[in-house]
């Protein structure tokens, strides 16, 4: 059943996760260009740097790189069969990801406590809308990770044939993930 | 978002509603939802026309009896529309209000596209040369879709320009551009793909004389209900009017708006022919043969119809799809699922 299909060269999951991936492109696309029109079209559109708290997300930049890298270890360790070694670095990357959130969250807080929210300006409209929806990409991404570290400790789910590309699956979703916040962080809080 | 978190994605600022200055805090563009919209729609027209340039190129190879010309530069071609159909939306907004610097990107962007679509339809075009053509059904159609399509995509450009857009925008030379792509294209197309894979779907041939008639009566039509909204855009007509006679600068072109409602109804007729053939023949249709049209692809080495399953059994592929006329063998084709 998981042989690649002679079509594509790779397995139907995978190529479900691509087009998956591809109609995310699309959403992220779609609220970018929005980002460009409502800022082309503003008569005065505040410095990122000015209102957001840049060494909190450039710390966060960090944690979500480092994040790419830990699943990336995870799966090179689920390829040799290393249950223990997938183990430590996939609870690296979920230790990461909560990381990310609680950061995120204190930047939120702030905001907050000012009584910033995505009602004060267009600006924070499009910002608030953007990390917002890539926040609740990284909840489900914990979600998938989460389910597979919880796969490995069962037996039956570890040693079947389909969990290295569950794996892999994730990780592309995880790297999709991090990609966009890549270009999030520039547009909103350096450009 | 503007309702559940009063954000002003849509709200400009300093707005009055209803007497009432609009509370939120504005900033934001109406604009955006057109923006938004087209960045959906544009794209959308290529996922119309995409397909059906398959299909007429299928047939093409097929009925002249030997390989497509330019292959590669076809396949790149619809890669590259593909890609570029990101990023010409607004040349749909061009007399919006929009920015005059987007104006000009998404101008360039426009007549970029322009030339992979006519890569294709040379390629298409330059496949006819030196083949042994096959006047059939199929092949009429997608004959047909060459030189109406090719209308279609030349009566972009004046559209994609934007100096000569301010003069035709809203006009009903966009609705005539608009239809010669996608119904003399796209739908044309779909009907070439109908006539060449029916004998596939049910078994049976479906009844040249009727096809022929839905043929003519089909193209003559079309040209006649969208060449004159060219005609009446040009003299200035404008789109979505309730009574074209209430305005005196349409009156010199009435006749031709006559002329395109007629050439509705007499369209609608001509589809009757096509609905009666396409049920008849599923069941009282001439009985067929696997391989009617003596094509390559692997569609036509299972039985038609095909049965659960497609194939009666794994079909092992040997060779590409376009070994037509290969010089040397006795046929004309050679399927990929033959030994050689």
């Amino acid at each position: 059943m998981n042989n690649p299909d002679t079509h594509s060269g790779v397995t139907n999951a995978k190529l479900g996760v691509w087009l998956f991936l591809a109609s995310e492109i699309m959403l992220f696309a779609t609220l970018f260009t929005s980002y460009i029109v409502l800022r082309m079209g503003s008569t005065s559109w505040p410095w990122g740097w000015d209102v957001l708290n840049v060494p909190l997300a450039t710390l966060n930049t960090v944690i979500l790189i480092s994040s790419s890298v830990t699943i990336v270890m995870a799966y090179a360790r689920a390829y040799d069969k290393d249950k223990g070694g997938f183990q430590k670095w996939m609870a690296a990357t979920l230790l990461l990801s909560l990381g990310f959130l609680v950061v995120k969250g204190f930047e939120y807080g702030h905001e907050f406590a000012l009584g910033i929210g995505p009602h004060t300006s267009v600006f924070y409209a499009i910002y608030f809308t953007m990390t917002g929806l890539h926040g609740i990409h990284i909840l489900g991404g914990i979600a998938v990770n989460g389910g597979l570290l919880w796969m490995s400790t069962v037996d039956e789910h570890w040693n079947n044939h389909l969990f290295l590309g569950r794996v892999e699956g994730a990780g592309l979703y995880w790297h999709f993930v991090d990609v966009v916040w890549i270009f999030l962080f520039p547009a909103l809080y350096l450009l | 978002m503007d309702r559940v978190f009063h954000t002003s994605f849509y709200m400009p600022k300093d707005i009055v509603i209803l007497g009432q200055a609009y509370a939120g805090s504005g900033g934001g563009q109406p604009l955006l939802w057109q923006h938004l919209f087209w960045f959906l729609a544009h794209p959308e027209v290529y996922v119309l026309v995409l397909p059906p340039m398959g299909i007429v190129a299928e047939i093409i190879a097929n009925n002249t009896r030997k390989p497509l010309h330019g292959y590669k530069t076809l396949v790149y071609s619809m890669m590259g529309i593909g890609i570029m159909s990101f990023v010409v939306w607004a040349h749909h907004m061009f007399i919006s209000g929009m920015s005059a610097a987007l104006g000009n990107f998404f101008l360039v962007t426009t007549m970029i596209i322009s030339v992979p679509s006519v890569a294709i339809l040379t390629c298409l075009i330059f496949s006819l040369k030196g083949g042994s053509i096959r006047y059939n059904l199929p092949m009429a159609y997608a004959l047909a879709f060459l030189p109406l399509f090719g209308i279609g995509g030349l009566t972009g450009l004046p559209l994609g320009l934007t100096v000569t857009d301010i003069y035709l925008h809203d006009t009903y030379y966009v609705i005539g551009h608009f239809h010669f792509v996608v119904v003399t294209g796209s739908i044309i197309a779909l009907f070439a793909g109908v006539y060449h894979w029916f004998p596939k779907w049910y078994g049976r041939k479906m009844n040249d004389t009727l096809g022929w008639i839905h043929f003519w009566g089909t193209v003559t039509t079309m040209c006649g209900i969208f060449g004159p909204m060219l005609f009446m855009g040009l003299a200035g007509a404008s789109r979505r009017l309730y009574d074209p006679t209430a305005q005196f600068h349409n009156l010199p072109v009435q006749g031709w708006n006559v002329v395109s409602t007629y050439s509705a109804y007499a369209l609608a007729l001509f589809q009757l022919p096509f609905v009666y053939n396409f049920f008849h023949s599923m069941w009282r249709g001439e009985k067929t043969v696997e391989n009617p049209w003596q094509a390559t692809t692997l569609e036509w080495a299972c039985p038609s119809p095909p049965p659960h399953g497609n194939f009666e059994k794994t079909p092992t592929v040997h060779r590409g799809p376009y070994e037509y006329s290969v010089p040397g063998r006795k046929n004309d084709f050679w399927m990929q699922t033959e030994p050689s």
